[in-house]
């Protein structure tokens, strides 16, 4: 049996508990999971403004919270922190446990995913209709080629207290680990893929616990505030409990592991990782008891031969600003606020079709699917004109700012509370990249 | 005899994406009530729903035994996360569209949420 625990599923996730975890926890290993196609993007974004940052923003404070509890409860920290700047996440940490005087500490830094020197003007990109990287008619940002337990391995085997990564396939951060510990064979792929449902699971956090699943009156989750992160105890079959710490908010479930077997998956007998092409078809679920969950019989057939590789571009900016309208009309008003913008929006060279108007309130979210109705218009109280808009152009986004918050005083009555803000861009397509091309490296900090 | 029922007294769900693709899981409440799902939930339904979402093809997999069924929207995220203008750039609201979708029942089905 070996002990998993998430402390994050996403950049932006909660600290507090994973605190908890690594104190509570009894773990093997804390993984912090908090690399997306939007949060590697922002990582190459953040490394370009200052070349010592583009890791995770929140990598220090999180040190500080476990790695205190980590090093005396003898839990390894596994995460992919490193984003787009793997090298300066482990300086990071070192820098972290140097405060905390946990002389000796190791980190071990896995690069090599980005691959930035390997893309070509005709490199094939599957998502953009096939066409070439010169097509796209961006600056090349970055790329990222999704890294698998084979190029992790040797980071785990090192016995570092922390392994640090950039961009590696999710599920793998939690492989890893079982594979090492119970010493599986690499092509077991039935094993490889039962590995990968406890990494699939467990990678989003608290998606598994209780979070992203309330729906008050149908689906209703106690103390999501206090909301444990998830635990998986993992057999040497590859069988796991999903269970969260005593105590905690949330809940575990045969509904809401369910949910998050599926979730970003589209076939569920081809689920493709760098290490399996695992199949969760079979899956059998049972609770064992209250927020305790058996999950077992996943399948698993060869990996694939080829690894995904995510390409970043300069977008440019993407610009929002918005300003709201409420009271009697308020919606009537809001509409007639967007005409008036489009107008002049439109006005500005190259502007149209970069950017969109929502009247939040009015079905905003969704109105590509539902257009609002007349009685909604009616009995709305409180809508706000909210623009988006992407181009290279700084000026063009800098002018719709200006243009928002001048309907303020230009525009139709009682229009308050104007906000806008730009920041860069940078806009992602896929590719596909053999193994044999691709260099991993293990580099080992101490403090 | 038939009514309406909207899918969210029936089923839960939830959205993930990868680039412009969306991904919507299905799950019935009561495995009584797959059958229903599966026979009224059709790709083709899907994709007549929502035309000026759905831009591609959309395709549906069934897990009989979890009495749940998966939803994937090709070229449906107004071109991904990284790219798209709308509020809900990764589509994570999008469950919410399905489980305002029409189920008919039979007029004397029991309530039981």
């Amino acid at each position: 049996m070996i002990r998993l625990g998430a402390g994050s599923g996403f950049s932006s996730d909660r600290l507090q508990p994973a605190i908890d975890l690594a104190r509570d926890g009894e773990l093997d290993w804390l993984v912090f999971e908090t690399i997306g196609e939007r949060t590697l993007a922002f990582g190459h974004r953040d490394r370009q403004l200052d070349a010592s940052k583009g890791y995770n923003p929140q990598l220090a404070k999180r040190m500080r919270g476990v790695l205190g509890h980590c090093h005396a409860n003898g839990t390894r920290i596994m995460s992919n922190m490193g984003v787009a700047n793997v090298s300066a996440a482990a300086e990071v940490v070192i820098g972290v446990a140097r405060e905390l005087s946990l002389k000796g500490l190791k980190v071990a830094a896995l690069e090599g995913d980005e691959i930035t020197d390997l893309m070509a003007p005709e490199t094939v990109l599957f998502d953009f209709g096939g066409r070439r990287l010169e097509e796209v008619g961006k600056p090349l940002v970055g790329a990222n080629v999704y890294l698998g337990i084979d190029a992790m391995l040797p980071a785990v085997e090192s016995g570092a207290d922390v392994v640090i990564t950039g961009r590696v396939a999710d599920p793998s951060l939690f492989l890893a680990p079982l594979v090492n510990h119970f010493g599986w064979q690499t092509d077991d792929w039935e094993l490889m893929g039962r590995g990968t449902l406890v990494g699939h699971l467990m990678e989003c956090g608290m998606q598994v616990t209780g979070g992203y699943f309330a729906d008050p009156g149908f689906k209703d989750v106690s103390r999501l505030a206090d909301c444990g992160y998830p635990i998986a105890d993992v057999a040497e079959d590859g069988s796991v409990e999903i269970s969260k710490l005593a105590g905690t908010g949330g809940r575990v479930s045969q509904r809401t592991v369910k949910e998050q077997l599926l979730y970003e998956v589209h076939d569920p007998r081809k689920y493709l990782t760098p290490d399996v092409t695992a199949d969760f078809s079979t899956v059998v679920i049972d609770e064992v008891e209250r927020d305790r969950v058996r999950v077992s019989n996943a399948g698993g057939r060869k990996r694939p031969d080829q690894l995904k590789v995510t390409v970043g571009f300069d977008g440019g900016y993407f610009g929002e600003a918005g300003v709201s309208y409420a009271g009697p009309g308020a919606s009537k008003r809001a509409e007639l606020a967007r005409d008036i913008l489009v107008e002049l929006l439109d006005r500005i060279p190259g502007a149209q079709g970069t950017y969109r108007t929502d009247i939040v309130g009015l079905n905003a979210v969704h109105a590509r699917a539902r257009a609002a109705t007349d009685r909604q218009r009616e009995i709305v109280e409180d809508v706000r004109l909210r623009v988006g808009m992407r181009t290279v152009d700084r000026e063009a986004v800098e002018m719709m700012l200006w243009e928002v918050e001048a309907l303020l005083c230009c525009g139709p009555a009682g229009g308050g509370g104007y906000r806008g803000q730009i920041s860069p861009s940078v806009v992602t397509h896929s590719t596909m990249i053999d193994r044999d091309m691709v260099s991993p490296r293990v580099t080992i900090y101490e403090a | 005899m038939s009514r309406n029922i909207p899918l969210r007294h029936l089923a839960h769900a939830r959205a993930g994406d990868k680039g412009n693709t969306s991904c919507v899981s299905v799950w019935a409440y009561d495995p009584g009530d797959y059958a229903l799902l599966k026979e009224q939930l059709t790709a083709e339904r899907i994709k007549a729903a929502f035309p000026c979402l759905i831009q591609g093809a959309v395709e549906r997999y069934e897990l009989d035994d979890l009495h749940g069924l998966n939803f994937v929207m090709f070229d449906a995220l107004e071109g991904g996360v990284n790219t798209s203008l709308g509020l809900d750039s990764h589509g994570k609201s999008w469950s919410f569209l399905f489980l305002g979708l029409d189920i008919e029942v039979p007029e004397n089905r029991v309530e039981t949420s």
